[in-house]
């Protein structure tokens, strides 16, 4: 019965969120903690760090997370199932429309008019990405800048542009500045 | 290459780009458009957009509606079970391991340090590409298209303006558009 009820809270965190991890945090918290109790509130914020510090999405790092506490691996694997079923349904329907009809005049203008819309969304997101990680997550203020990360970034943009180099090479050896700088700036008193 | 061949290529360059992308959907979005449009060339930059609003406006997780899109559109069903999977693996295996020891994880200072220094990474991986697609977009002259960039940039970077309704919004004006050029060319033809 728990393999059932796990399905089908993933089925619905995953039919209901729109919009990204942001949006389905709340879902995921009415169904995991206060509709079945499978997680405290202090393991829930333990959760969403873990996600947030984590590759991949926050509901399928959450359906393995409470899967696997709940009822071991086979939990895991169908609650990400529920999680994702409802993605394969619809966006299997959407692209069957969007290959068929991708030529039909209505259907390119409102592509037209969503693509730069979309460029748009992305350069937020990066740009909200780069203020948190200069400010260290505190107020845009000059007082708070962490000057080595603006210039961590300023180098790794500047080999993206310049060089082409790999991107998930440039991430690796971001971190692995960061880890330096950081010990550095710490005096390595830990 | 064979079409075996080709499934095993886009499995494990799904698989890559999902263990090593941090961050929400558009991030992963990012990292395949470098993958499959610049490196590889299965797709070209529109369509990628393109397949990044069907991403963003249908429900679940961005980076498996993006896996679906791009698996389908590559190798049809199998490549987007192919595409899935490689999608929903690393995360899984990632947090099968941490849900075992996840507090000493959480407040390690070592694994803090080197996520930090690879966010200004990410920041720097979505700004390049944002670069190049907003370059795109400001070649079509197309006033149209620079007005919704700009709009849906203040909207969802300075009002905070849900991303959905910006992408209805955009659609919207698609919408608009056509049926004045439509009306416009009835009126012409009498």
């Amino acid at each position: 019965m728990i393999y059932l009820q796990l399905f089908l809270s993933f089925l619905q965190i995953g039919l209901f969120s729109i919009g990204g991890g942001y949006a389905a945090m709340p879902l995921i918290q009415s169904q995991v903690v206060e509709k079945h109790g499978w997680l405290t509130m202090n393991e829930f914020t333990d959760l969403i760090t873990i996600a947030e510090m984590t590759p991949g999405p926050i509901a399928v790092n959450s359906a393995t997370f409470v899967g696997i506490r709940i009822a071991g691996l086979p939990g895991a694997i169908i609650a990400t199932f529920g999680c994702i079923l409802p993605s394969i349904i619809i966006v299997s329907i959407l692209a069957l429309i969007y290959y068929r009809y991708k030529g039909v005049g209505m259907l390119q203008s409102v592509l037209k008019s969503l693509r730069p819309a979309v460029v748009a969304l992305i350069l937020s997101a990066g740009l909200t990405i780069l203020i948190h990680v200069v400010f260290g997550g505190q107020s845009a203020a000059l007082a708070n800048v962490e000057w080595h990360m603006l210039v961590i970034f300023c180098i790794a943009f500047f080999l993206l542009r310049k060089f082409k180099l790999n991107p998930i090479l440039v991430m690796t050896l971001c971190g692995v500045a960061g880890l330096i700088v950081g010990l550095v700036l710490n005096g390595g008193v830990q | 290459m064979t079409k075996a061949q080709k499934l095993l290529k886009l499995f494990l360059s799904t698989l890559y780009i999902s263990a090593f992308t941090f961050g929400g959907g558009f991030v992963i979005v990012t990292f395949m458009k470098k993958k499959f449009v610049d490196g590889l060339k299965w797709i070209d930059d529109s369509e990628m957009l393109d397949i990044t609003a069907l991403a963003q406006s249908s429900p679940g997780a961005i980076a498996v509606n993006a896996a679906i899109l791009v698996g389908y559109r590559v190798m049809g069903f199998f490549g987007m079970v192919v595409a899935v999977l490689g999608t929903i693996i690393p995360p899984m295996a990632i947090l099968s391991v941490i849900s075992l020891f996840y507090k000493a994880f959480a407040t390690n200072m070592y694994v803090a340090l080197l996520l930090k220094g690879m966010q200004a990474g990410v920041a720097a991986v979505i700004l390049d590409v944002v670069f190049n697609l907003g370059t795109n977009v400001i070649k079509e002259r197309s006033v149209r298209s620079v007005i919704v960039m700009v709009a849906a940039f203040v909207a969802t970077f300075v009002f905070s303006v849900n991303v959905i309704i910006i992408i209805l919004v955009a659609a919207l004006v698609g919408v608009v558009a056509e049926f004045i050029k439509v009306k416009r060319a009835k009126g012409e033809n009498k």
